[in-house]
This record gives C-alpha cells, structure tokens and sequence, in this order.
C-alpha cells in the first residue's frame, strides 16, 4: 500500500481563497470606509500582528517573554529618533527600527537566554523597566513626559488628512499580512519543522538533532524585528509618545490573553483571539477594569480547561486548518484530504 | 563618604524586605518548580486584607498578623489545591499564563474595590522612631525591624527544611517527585503547604511594606521583580543566599538613588543584570534548575 504527504487541504484552500479575497476588499477601505472604522482597523491589524509574534515566540519558540513591550516601545522611540535627529520620512522609520530592533535584540537575547523556561519570562519583563526607566532619563526625548511628532513629519506622509490616513491603514495591513505569510512560510520551511518539534518536545527535537537553540534565537531576533516595526508604525497612529505608555506591560496583557484565548500555538489561533477581543471591546469599553478581570479569569479558565484555545477546540472538532503548516500521511487508496 | 556608608546601611535594612519577599517565590519554585507571577499582586492584596482587619477591628498593624497570616496560609493552600495543581506538569506554558492571569485579576479586583489611591498601615509612633548609629548614620526602628524578621525568618526556614517532617517531604518531593510519592508523600498537599508557606511570608512582607510606604493596587508588578532579582542574585536553592540576594539589591538601589533619584529602581535593574551576565547560577546556587 501506497502513501504520500499532503499539505493543504480543502478546508485550507478555501480559506486560501477567503482570505485572498478579505484582503482584496479590506485594501478597498480606504475609498468607502469612514475614519473611526479605520482607525478601528488599523488598531485590529497591529494588535493582531503583535499576538502572531509573540505566538511565533511562546506557542512554537517556547519563549514566554513578558517583555516584548521593549520592543514595541523601542520601535515607537525609533520612530522619533529617526525622524527628529536624522530627517528621515515617518513611513522609513518602519523597517529601519525593525532592523535596528532586530540587532538590538541580540545583546538582550544573551542576557535573557540565561534564564530557563519560567525565570526567561520575568528576566524579559526585566529589561523591558531597563528600557522604561532608561528612556525616561534621557533628557533629549523629553525624559518622562515624552514627546510629540512634529508636524512637519506628519505633514510629509502625504499633504491631505485623507492621504494620510490612507497611507497609514495600507501600511498596518501590509505589516499585518507579512507577518501572518512571513510566519506561515516560516513554519513550512525546515526551521518550521524544528520549531514545531521544539513546541513539542525540546528534549524530542534535541535527539532528532535540532540545535534548539539557534532555532530559538532566530524566533527571538524576528519577533524583535516584527514587534520594533509595529511600534514605529503604533506611534505614527498615537503621535504623541512617553515611556510609561510605550513600555506598558500592557501590551503584553492584551495579547496574551489574545494568543491564549483563541489558541496558542496556531496561526489561527491568534486572529481568532483577536477577533473575540475586538468584538468584545467595543461593548465592554465603558466596564474597564471588569473587562480585564473578565479577560484574566477566561484566560485562566482556558489554559486549564482547553489548553489549546477556541480554536484549539473548533479544529479538533472539525479537523480543520486554514493555515496547514503540519504534514499529514495520507493512503493513495482513500486519498480524501478534509 | 557617611553619606554613602547611610546609603548602603539603609539598603541592606530595605534588603531584608525584598528577601522576604523574594523567600515566598523561592520556596514553591523549590518544591514545585512553579513560578507565581501574580506573587507581587498577593503581597499587596496581604496588605490589602490587613488594611480590612485593622479597620474593622480596631487593631495594631502587627496585631492584624494574626487574623492575616492564617487567611493568607489558607488562601495560598486553597489556590493551590484548587487551581494551581492541575497546571504543573511538563509544559511551562501553563503555570505561567495561569498566575500571570490571576495577577491581572487580582489587580484589576483591587483596583475596583479599593481605588488607585495610596493607602498606609498606621503603626504609631515605632514609624518614626529611629536608633543613631554615628554621626549621619541613623536607622529607623522599624526597618531594623523588618530586617531582624526577616533574618529570623529565613533561618526559621533553613532549620524547618533540614530538622521537620514537612521539611523532608518538601526536599524529597523538590528532589524526586515519583519516588516522593511512592514514599507515601501526599504530593498536592504538600504542593499546598508550600503555597501556604510561602502565601504567610507574603502577608508578613505585605504588612511590613503597608506599615512602611505607601501602597496600591498597581505595586504588584514591580514587588514581583524585587523579589524575582533578589532570587536569581543569590542563586536557586538556597534560602541564606536569598537574603543575599535581597540585600545586594537593596544596596544598589539606594546607591543608585544617591547618585540621582531616578535611578534608584534602574540601578538595581542593572545591577541583577551584571550579575546575571558574570554568574549565570547566582551567587550561592545549590540547585539547578534542569
């Protein structure tokens, strides 16, 4: 009897399709859409591409960093660094403090990689108060009150409030597809397969030959470029920037309970999270602090009761991914793929 | 230079503080290798139902231990029993995100019930009270206090882990869980006394730092690094090298708070990360952490 290893699915196919197509008009937006959705949108894309990096970090990486808002605000003050001192276009900024995020991530990744497992977590959070406390002695980006864009580098991402906004909506969904495809074919790749298995077993994976932790430390140094990006990109949106706000723990918060919630460990998990997060937001706004102690205790309840998620719970149900990156043996005789 | 002698006899005083509560986050990862994130957010929830006891009762900070601990040593069993239990295993995915989860919902819980305002311990006149060392060398009472404590405490410690019943069982189950329990060691429950353990030192540093500083429902976070850096200073496994760990740190920040205010908390950031770099296992390590 004869076997062979598919990758996609049906189910996979059409979400394809579906997807292609969701982007097709989400790119559209900008012509019919008024300025509190897109605003609304763009918030949805960075957030949502925050959770896909620390999902790539924690659900494949094991790396549960409770820093990344490092990142995040290393990224919005290289925004006002390049922008202020070095006379370089808002929209540059983007990829320059993912580079620079990147190459700063690994001097930090040679301290927190001294730390196993549970005491990594609080190490990152560590040097995410260095980052804080650091930026709010520096006297020439205002210390502690911060600093605002000024209007000048707003006025040069395009002449009209329209321009701008469209610009700024098209840039947060281009960062937010690259890096659900970019960690997509990431994960298909070889690295992908020894991401997979340090997921699942890291003494597994060591056996089977994969250096743990270079692998690890490629995830580390992406999810740094990534997050430092989608900073830069956060405070072109919030133009006013302090350290207290772009070194919040909070960014952190919101999404974890993102990536656990709708399931950590897949890609669809995390824009399931986000989704649920979004949806919820809107009406529970006004409850504030209720709405987190919600969020905590669901958080909670899911780790316990279903590991893997909403998602987690809808795909073993249905055996279904939209995102396949796994690779399934199937019999030429029943060749019938989900 | 008496200057700087007060500062680093002042840090080491604000040291025994952090090594208490660093004590509580040393024993459950010992026993159960179980990090609690929400650790910072207890102590300040201990100084929370302090404040509660004192107010209704009438009574002396110090007074209120004795309602307070107990609650604190139940609260911390029951948590574990409970909840807590049931994330250990061989993924460290779990026990994480599930304190880290409680920590938001107990600040979140305090907020709403208490407000974002400061709030004090009132202790009379021992807060103000101080003993002179030298000339431009003063301690305060109450820091010598805290510190006495927890001296005491940590020494109570190291001789209950060596000389007790319960001692032993938490050894043999830090050691070797499966041959724990074949020895007829009721592994949740000692999981649970662990919690409980460690909960009692929180309340103890809640009430100390409630008595000492302000505090609010947003303290959490940062008490939780304290005692997370004195931990790793000293090196796992060993409870005097925590106290190490608390005081080195103390002196840093008050060193760092010498040279300019603000960099009080980010000198003694620094410092765990200098050490972390030079001494990866800590200055004292007894375990490791495999």
């Amino acid at each position: 009897m004869s076997s062979r290893v598919i990758r996609s699915t049906r189910a996979s196919r059409i979400g394809m399709a579906v997807g292609a197509a969701l982007i097709l008009v989400l790119l559209t937006v900008p012509w019919w859409g008024d300025r509190a959705s897109m605003r609304l949108l763009v918030e949805i894309f960075y957030i949502l591409a925050l959770a896909q990096l620390w999902n790539l970090l924690a659900g494949y990486g094991g790396l549960v960093s409770v820093g990344q808002q490092a990142f995040v605000g290393l990224g919005g003050y290289l925004l006002f660094i390049l922008v202020i001192f070095l006379d370089i276009g808002a929209i540059w900024t983007v990829p320059m403090a993912g580079a620079i995020g990147a190459l700063i991530s690994l001097p930090i990744a040679f301290i927190v990689f001294r730390l196993r497992g549970h005491y990594f977590a609080i190490g990152t959070w560590v040097v995410a108060e260095v980052f804080l406390l650091g930026f709010a002695q520096v006297k020439g980006l205002g210390g502690g009150s911060g600093m605002s864009l000024p209007i000048a580098a707003i006025k040069s991402i395009a002449a009209s409030r329209a321009d701008r906004d469209a610009t700024i909506y098209w840039l947060a969904l281009a960062l937010a597809v690259a890096v659900i495809v970019g960690i997509y074919l990431l994960l298909r790749s070889r690295y992908g397969l020894a991401l997979t298995a340090i997921r699942d077993s890291e003494e597994a994976s060591r056996s089977l030959g994969v250096d743990n932790f270079r692998a690890k430390l490629l995830v580390y140094i992406l999810a740094a470029f990534g997050t430092s990006a989608i900073g830069a990109l956060i405070y072109i949106t919030k133009i006013r920037i302090t350290p207290s706000a772009a070194f919040d723990i909070n960014w952190t918060v919101t999404i974890i309970f993102i990536v656990v919630i709708g399931g950590i460990g897949s890609i669809e998990g995390p824009i399931v999270g986000t989704l649920v997060f979004f949806l919820l937001r809107e009406p529970l706004a006004p409850y504030g602090t209720w709405y987190l102690i919600l969020l905590g205790l669901t958080a909670v309840v899911v780790m316990l009761k279903a590991p893997k998620g909403l998602w987690g719970l809808f795909s073993q149900r249905f055996d279904i991914a939209l995102f396949p990156v796994q690779r399934r043996l199937v019999r030429a005789a029943d060749d019938k793929p989900g | 230079m008496i200057e700087w002698i007060n500062s680093i006899v002042q840090g080491v005083l604000t040291g025994g503080l952090y090594a208490l509560f660093a004590a509580g986050l040393a024993i459950i990862f010992g026993v159960m290798r179980l990090v609690n994130i929400a650790h910072g957010d207890l102590i300040v929830l201990a100084a929370f139902v302090a404040m509660v006891v004192i107010e209704t009762a009438g009574v002396d900070p110090f007074v209120s231990m004795i309602a307070v601990l107990p609650f604190m040593f139940f609260f911390g069993y029951v948590l574990q029993r409970g909840v807590l239990n049931y994330t250990l295993g061989d993924d460290l995915l779990p026990p994480l995100l599930v304190t880290f989860g409680i920590s938001i919902v107990i600040q979140n819980l305090l907020l709403e019930i208490f407000s974002a305002d400061s709030q004090r311990l009132n202790a009379g006149a021992i807060e103000t009270a101080s003993i002179k060392l030298a000339e431009g060398i003063e301690i305060g009472t109450l820091p010598l206090i805290v510190f006495v404590v927890a001296v005491a405490l940590i020494a109570a410690l190291q001789i209950g882990f060596s000389r007790t019943r319960l001692g032993r069982a938490f050894r043999a189950t830090s050691d070797d869980p499966s041959t724990a329990r074949l020895m007829g060691i009721r592994q949740r429950h000692v999981f649970g006394l662990a919690m409980g353990v460690s909960m009692v030192l929180v309340a103890i540093a809640g009430i100390f730092i409630g008595i000492r500083t302000n505090f609010d429902p947003a303290l959490g976070p940062s008490r939780l690094l304290f005692a997370f850096e004195a931990v790793i200073i000293g090196g796992l496994g060993s409870m005097w090298g925590t106290l190490a760990g608390g005081v080195i740190l103390g002196v840093a920040q008050n060193i760092g708070a010498k040279i300019d205010p603000g960099w009080q908390i980010l000198a003694g950031h620094i410092a765990f990360l200098v050490i972390l770099v030079l001494r990866p296992n800590g200055l004292f390590p007894r375990t490791r952490d495999e």
